[in-house]
């Protein structure tokens, strides 16, 4: 009798089928054939399997042909923005001191746009490993020249080969990580012949283990064959890879130190929701009204979008916040956004905020606004016509005036906002005029019984809410409120 | 004494060929059958494995190729 066992197969640390590739193949990588990729991904999964750290290990994939190694690790992965790897790992290393950090980049990754992020991380030590595929061209956008393109080498982009003059030289990134003080273990390897294959396991394996001891920064780079894009064989790319590439970027290990130089404070980071809470949503006074409340009038049965304009400084911002608030309060969902520009005073200003009892779909309003409040000239003209026919307009009489067609169209406001709040000492509170005037105009036109009284305490509630770091203002706000509401002619 | 076996799925090798370059023995061939991708698949044409797994490490797929060793039980 015979019995047969695997003596080497498929780690079980890839998927079995692979059912987050889309289409119908599910056994193979997307990877051309030949591809270092495939190569170096099998090392990676065999060494982790080997050092048992699966269900802790998160492979952050780069942008590039490797984007999709989500499809294949049955383990922890992300997909994050280009050559911003190393600064995500930093985040993950801190915040998950258990977790385990691969960095996997390419070329274009690590040594293009994200050299910056992948430099700094090295030299603070963050506890990750970073694989670098180093294949001399950028493989998935069609073989452009790449930052470790050699001297001469032809691509797409440098058809007459890569010229120092034009180009500059190719960039060595062991040697560099090499001058800083901090990584522990710097190699570079080749996957080319069974021999260097087998010394670029034992330097993956020797950067997981490393991950594992938490000893600090470990970087493998990984000369890797992309035969399709660089239009060779199997035979001509090792060829390649191990006379030209290995010439300019020399194989070995550059430095493997038993620990980090730096260490890192050992703060352990706290995951209780309710810490989490007080940090971001602090405790303001304890007003509005029970879980379950709602406005029974008619007005709240559909969402309600409003617009306020006008320039920066009039408070445009803060009377979107103080509906929102308001909303908030009375159980709507809500949304606020500002549209400014880079000046603090002065400049148009908008700002849209939805109030609604379902969900919201999008923040934005370009049309089909309920309520406009418009604070100068420029901002009426500019956003009249995404007010609904018979939308509410509420303006700024005192600088105002308002084209006699739109006053037989629409239901029309003004209120001497910016006087009243000259009167009252401050130019500043003239967006609480406003809301004065608002909350006199729900309250006549559209509120309908119990919802009348409540709205008064609601405004108030906002204004309190809102001016809840700076009490010393909250009572002239009160004030301007209710000069608003004795205002309102109607 | 161990003996070994190479196993190689047609329907993932991509026919790329790095196999037969490495396989010191020389028993990899590549094929000329299509598999549905598309690709030549490499074929296991001799006997002969000495189980050192170049093919397999060599090989970009993850399940393509698999070395099994066989062992003589006495029953």
């Amino acid at each position: 009798m015979t019995e047969e066992h695997v003596k080497f197969g498929k780690s079980k640390v890839f998927f079995d089928t692979f059912e987050r590739r889309p289409g119908p193949i599910k056994k193979n990588m997307h990877y051309c054939p030949g591809c270092g990729h495939g190569i170096l991904h099998k090392l990676i999964a065999e060494a982790i399997e080997d050092q048992g750290i699966q269900d802790r290990t998160v492979i952050i994939a780069p942008v590039g042909c490797a984007v999709f190694s989500y499809y294949y690790y049955n383990c922890g992965g992300i997909s994050v923005p280009h050559g911003r790897a190393p600064a995500v790992g930093t985040g993950l290393a801190r915040a998950l001191p258990d977790d385990f950090v691969i960095s996997y980049q390419g070329d274009g990754d690590l040594a293009a746009i994200g050299l910056n992020e992948f430099l700094q991380a090295a030299n603070r030590g963050e506890s990750m490993s970073v694989f670098f595929v180093n294949n001399s061209t950028y493989g998935m956008t069609g073989g452009q020249m790449a930052p470790t393109t050699l001297p001469g080498q032809k691509t797409v982009t440098s058809p007459c080969g890569r010229q120092i003059e034009n180009d500059g030289y190719p960039i060595k990134v062991c040697e560099m990580v090499n001058t800083l003080a901090a990584p522990v273990y710097i190699e570079r390897v080749a996957l080319t012949s069974t021999a260097k294959i087998m010394q670029a396991r034992k330097a993956i394996r020797k950067a997981v283990a490393n991950l594992k001891e938490r000893k600090g920064f470990s970087l493998v780079e990984i000369l890797s064959p992309c035969p399709v894009n660089l239009k060779m064989n199997a035979k001509t790319i090792n060829a390649f890879i191990d006379e030209q590439m290995s010439r300019y970027f020399p194989l070995g290990c550059f430095r493997d130190e038993p620990e980090s130089k730096v260490k890192h404070y050992a703060i352990r980071p706290v995951h209780d929701p309710e810490s989490v809470k007080k940090v971001l949503f602090p405790p303001k006074l304890n007003i509005g009204v029970a879980s379950d409340f709602k406005n029974q009038s008619k007005i709240f049965e559909n969402e309600r979008r409003i617009k306020i304009a006008g320039f920066g400084g009039q408070g445009i911002l803060s009377l979107g916040i103080m509906l929102a608030t308001m909303g908030k309060l009375r159980n709507f969902n809500v949304t606020w956004l500002p549209s400014y520009g880079p000046e603090q005073r002065g400049g148009s200003a908008n700002c849209s905020v939805i109030l609604s009892r379902n969900l919201i779909g999008s923040p934005v309003i370009d049309d089909n606004c309920n309520l406009l409040i418009a604070m100068t000239q420029v901002a009426l003209d500019k956003f009249m016509h995404e007010l609904k026919p018979n939308g509410v307009l509420v303006y700024d009489s005192s600088t105002m005036r308002v084209p006699t067609h739109i006053a037989d169209s629409h239901p029309v406001f003004g209120i001497k906002a910016l006087d009243i709040a000259l009167g009252l000492g401050s130019l500043k509170c003239a967006n609480s005029v406003i809301m004065g005037a608002l909350s006199a105009i729900l309250i006549d036109r559209y509120l309908e019984g119990a919802d009348k009284m409540d709205f008064d305490r609601a405004f108030e509630e906002a204004i309190i809410d809102c001016f809840n770091k700076k009490p010393e203002v909250i009572k002239l706000n009160i004030c301007a409120f209710y000069e608003g509401k004795k205002a309102v002619r109607f | 004494m161990k003996r070994y076996r190479v196993k190689i799925e047609p329907e993932e090798c991509k026919g790329c060929g790095r196999c037969v370059l490495a396989c010191p023995r020389g028993i990899l061939e590549q094929g000329t059958h299509l598999n549905e991708m598309g690709y030549a698949y490499v074929c296991v044409t001799k006997e002969g494995c000495i189980g050192c797994g170049s093919c397999f490490y060599q090989c970009p797929e993850p399940g393509a190729v698999t070395v099994y060793e066989i062992t003589e039980t006495e029953d």
